[in-house]
């Protein structure tokens, strides 16, 4: 039925480079945005190291304040868009149709073409570095990105990279709320889901309904400064309070889509190497649904210091408590779940517990910022920066180490080096404490952030030379971890299927799990089914190792795609030619851009989702 | 599990006629509004009035047209999240800008 | 089971858990997004609502009737489509491409409605008579002081409104141009579902989801346009808002 007039005959089995280029798989999707994140997350360290080099000592000339000011701008963008969040959508990707036994994501292609149009817009903001990076800080407020003050490519390349970045997770969410209502096996009811998903499932609605706004506030800005448009323009009535709101509503649900699926992970974590089942499940359901709620409330916490006024203070300040509560509720259960368990200390284990930590040491940081008196003597100081690594890199970071390790076996078909792992983990503890927590004294002592350099004597020589001492430390566990699993993924000992002797659907299978998960469809009678499984007595053979497609099971998986990427790459051309939107005919690339997408996704709507010759599929 | 309601003709969706009837009473209301606009005496009472006015044409295109009513109740909780919240959004924004100024 | 097949005649190769077509799932979605996308818009153009410092206000260009008949051409292509999508279901494929023509028509006309409607707020030109102003809006008095200062029969101002010339110009256009151009992506959609029913067997009764998928984005562009024309057009002129 293949009709579209550009037909090209269509891949069949790939293998070698063009099986991971056309592959609709999610485990293979999963793998990729892991390892392209996590790239990400090295060239985003890097560019945190050269600033933690400059500040090691006052008045130091290492790098100059214009890049200074483009380096802590591409960090935070970097971590925030192309490391933690592309991390999370790894395992999203890898882990959720696992775990709810299906055998892969509702739209297979949209999935793929949400990896390679991540990558495209993830490139599109790195290579900006060439002719000069965005340099407004991440959440680039209005006036500094107006044309006026930053006349340079720079900031166009974070506007429309971040679109593109937008429109990638937009379809990764749309994707993923579809397969965990849609795709679950018989039995799996919302109440039996594995908290990972829970939480997943919770970050994909908040995505869905928060990038819109930034998606607006990026058009807006860019009408603004191509075509002079009033937005944000003061001298014809605009206002720069404007785009604080609007990044800001989006930007406050934004923390919680990075560290939802941490406390995910970390709940999948928790229970198994407990070895109990998590403390109130339904009430840590409830914690999340109602942390996504009032995250919808509190936005202008972070304007505390513009002159919104006392009302508008004061309940920005009660709403910021409140949401504090379902935080620490959470934090309870992990708790109750750890207490009077048998503890294994395995390497994922003791990240999730340094996440408990560490994400209550941010949280605490966190109240302090809440009341808005107090919040007026740390805005714009290295106590915000404290914070925010807190709950990011204790708490993020930590969770998707966990989660790196804890799913190694699975998605590697191997086994890591615990004794490496647990090095790696001390040294990453001991660094961030070192590096992160000078930070509170600093910023309370008054160094304000996103300065360049400092003169002597105003006491800050002595917790900033600390403070870059501890990134070493960090490079050196990173470092640890990157052997550990670059080095066991090739040569590890093979992994059983379920190592951990785990709670979930995903340690059912074998280690690494065929191309069609299931051999057949599990029925799932309760939450932590497998492990009710295993109580119960009940044998279940797993197969050692997976055979590819359809090898006599007869299960029809859905067929690998060029049109994905061919749409993807389309996306990325035009991202390009609005930057570049004067060369050679105006708009011309930007326009040959858009006619590539379309063909891409005319083709794809064409295109059968299962066998070319089958005639029953659109 | 639950009955397939994805767009099937013959589970009670409204006939060509009905279709038709709700058009008229969009129009209708349509041309109510413009009516009430020139309505001068109004004064301030303008706006909730036409504010319920387009809030009904609103629901009969999402209840009928987009088949709300008859469809699961899921679709609505997702239309419905994202239409309570814009409109939390503008409202809440509204209020902090009279505020501000 | 009904259901299975159900989902068979849908073009989806498994039953679901919910029994639910997931690209239906997908556009409800997709649509409750778009409330967001079109709500921070439409909250920019309330926020900015009157803080305009030059130029053009909406009560100086609006033209409510002119507004209403291409608000009655958008709803009337909504029961068009709709109708559209019953005839399908009927196997009236030629009622059905009749009805998707029509629709496919009245959104264009919609939208040369608004291309005419631009094009005329932007070359908005004022002409008073010195001696006989008459009521005059804000910006026509604002005219009239400095034209008619001097002793002359006419003050003048070809300036109009362009998105550069006030708060109102910049929102005004982004938002109901970016509801134009969903239109626009509608009518090149309904097209194409017009072209491929006259290939046998691409458009069928059972294949009535690829149809309805664009009538619910058909009618959302509609809703949209009921929001915009109330807060926009009629609140827009209404002094006292």
């Amino acid at each position: 039925m293949s009709t579209f007039p550009i037909s090209i005959p269509r891949p069949v089995h790939p293998t070698g480079v063009w099986g991971w280029i056309t592959t609709i798989d999610h485990k293979r999707i999963g793998i990729l945005y892991g390892i392209t994140a996590f790239i990400m997350f090295i060239s985003g360290g890097i560019e945190a190291t050269l600033m933690r080099i400059q500040l090691a000592g006052p008045e130091l000339d290492i790098v100059s304040a214009a890049v200074y000011n483009q380096l802590f701008t591409m960090h935070g963008t970097t971590m925030i868009f192309l490391a933690i969040m592309p991390l999370s959508a790894a395992f999203f990707n890898f882990v959720i149709p696992l775990q709810i036994g299906a055998r892969d994501v509702a739209f297979p292609r949209l999935n793929a073409f949400s990896y390679w149009t991540f990558l495209g817009g993830a490139l599109m903001l790195k290579l900006s570095w060439i002719g000069g990076a965005t340099d407004a800080g991440w959440f680039g407020y209005a006036p500094l990105t107006s044309v006026a003050q930053n006349p340079g490519t720079g900031i166009d390349f974070w506007i429309i990279s971040l679109q593109v970045l937008g429109v990638a997770s937009l379809a990764a969410s749309f994707n993923f709320i579809v397969t965990i209502i849609n795709m679950r096996a018989p039995g799996m009811t919302m109440m039996r889901l594995p908290l990972f998903t829970w939480m997943s499932f919770i970050t994909a609605i908040l995505l869905v309904l928060a990038f819109p706004v930034i998606t607006v506030a990026l058009i807006e800005l860019t009408f603004d400064r191509y075509f002079m448009f009033n937005f944000f323009n003061v001298a014809n009535g605009g206002s720069v309070v404007l785009w604080q709101h609007l990044f800001w509503v989006f930007g406050h649900p934004e923390v919680y889509i990075l560290i939802l699926p941490a406390m995910g992970i970390v709940s999948e974590v928790l229970p198994v190497f407990a070895k109990k089942p998590l403390f109130g499940y339904k009430t840590v359901v409830l914690a999340g649904a109602i942390i996504a709620f009032m995250g919808w409330m509190v936005w202008s916490h972070h304007m505390f210091t513009v002159g919104l006024g006392a009302v508008a203070n004061a309940v920005f300040t009660v709403t910021t408590m409140l949401i504090a509560v379902p935080t620490g509720i959470k934090v309870f259960n992990w708790i109750g779940t750890i207490w009077g368990g048998s503890i294994r200390f395995t390497t994922p284990m003791l990240y999730s517990l340094g996440f408990i930590a560490m994400f209550l040491l941010g949280g605490i940081s966190g109240v302090m910022h809440a009341v808005s008196a107090h919040d007026a003597q740390q805005q714009d100081t290295y106590f915000v920066p404290a914070h925010i690594h807190y709950v990011l890199f204790g708490g993020a970071i930590m969770a998707i180490l966990s989660g790196i390790f804890y799913w190694f076996p699975k998605y590697s078909g191997k086994m890591y080096s615990e004794k490496q792992g647990k090095i790696s983990f001390w040294l990453i503890m001991l660094g961030q404490n070192v590096t992160f927590f000078p930070m509170h004294f600093v910023g309370l002592d008054g160094m304000p952030r996103r300065i360049y350099t400092y003169v002597e004597g105003m006491g800050w020589e002595f917790w900033n030379g600390v403070a870059t001492g501890g990134v070493f430390i960090l490079i050196i566990g990173f470092l640890l971890v990157i052997d550990n699993i670059g080095r066991n993924w090739r040569n590890g000992k093979p992994a059983p299927a379920d190592p951990w002797d785990a709670r979930t659907l995903e340690w059912s299978i074998a280690s690494p799990p065929p191309e069609y998960n299931f051999e057949e469809i599990p029925v799932v009678r309760s939450l932590d089914d497998w492990w009710a499984t295993k109580q119960g007595g009940a044998h279940k053979e797993i197969p050692a190792s997976g055979g590819s497609g359809d090898e006599g099971h007869g299960i029809h998986l859905p067929q690998p795609s060029y049109w994905p990427m061919v749409t993807a790459i389309g996306l990325f051309i035009a991202a390009y030619g609005v930057v570049f939107n004067d060369l050679i005919v105006p708009w011309g690339i930007a326009a040959i851009g858009l006619v590539i997408g379309f063909v891409g996704v005319y083709a794809w709507s064409f295109e059968p989702v299962n066998d070319p010759e089958e005639d029953s599929t659109h | 599990m639950s009955q397939d309601l994805s767009g099937d003709a013959h589970t009670g969706h409204p006939t060509a006629g009905q279709y038709f009837r709700i058009a008229v009473i969009l129009c209708v209301i349509t041309a109510v509004e413009v009516g009430i606009f020139y309505l001068e005496f109004l004064g301030h009472w303008m706006i909730p009035i036409l504010f319920v006015l387009s809030t009904g044409k609103f629901a009969l295109v999402a209840m009928y047209y987009m088949h709300l009513k008859f469809d699961h109740k899921l679709f609505t909780y997702m239309f419905v999240a994202g239409f309570v919240l814009a409109a939390f959004v503008i409202g809440f924004l509204l209020i902090l800008f009279g505020v501000y100024t | 089971m009904a259901q299975e097949h159900a989902a068979q005649i849908h073009g989806e190769h498994e039953d679901t858990t919910t029994g639910l077509n997931h690209r239906k799932m997908l556009m409800w979605a997709f649509l409750g997004s778009d409330c967001m996308f079109f709500g921070a818009l439409i909250a920019t153009y309330l926020v900015y609502q009157g803080k305009s410092l030059a130029g053009p206000m909406p009560v100086d260009v609006f033209d409510i009737p002119v507004t209403s008949v291409s608000t009655f051409v958008l709803l009337m292509s909504s029961m068009s489509m709709v109708l559209a999508y019953a005839a399908l279901t009927k196997n009236n494929l030629k009622g059905f491409r009749i009805w998707m023509i029509s629709t496919a028509i009245m959104g264009a006309t919609f939208v040369g409605f608004q291309v005419y409607e631009f094009s005329s707020f932007a070359h908005h030109h004022v002409d008073i008579n010195c001696s006989s102003p008459g009521e005059l809006t804000d910006y026509e008095q604002h005219i009239f002081d400095e034209g008619c200062s001097n002793g002359e029969a006419h003050a003048e101002s070809h300036e109009g409104l362009k998105p550069q010339t006030n708060l109102f110009g910049t929102t005004f256009y982004t938002l109901t141009g970016f509801h134009g151009a969903h239109v626009t992506l509608g009518i090149v959609w309904l097209l194409s579902l017009l072209l491929l029913s006259f290939k046998k067997g691409m458009i069928t009764p059972e294949k009535n989801l690829d149809v309805d998928l664009a009538a619910l984005y058909w009618h959302f562009v509609d809703v949209v346009w009921i929001v915009i024309f109330t807060v926009v057009y009629l609140f827009g002129v209404f002094p006292g808002f």
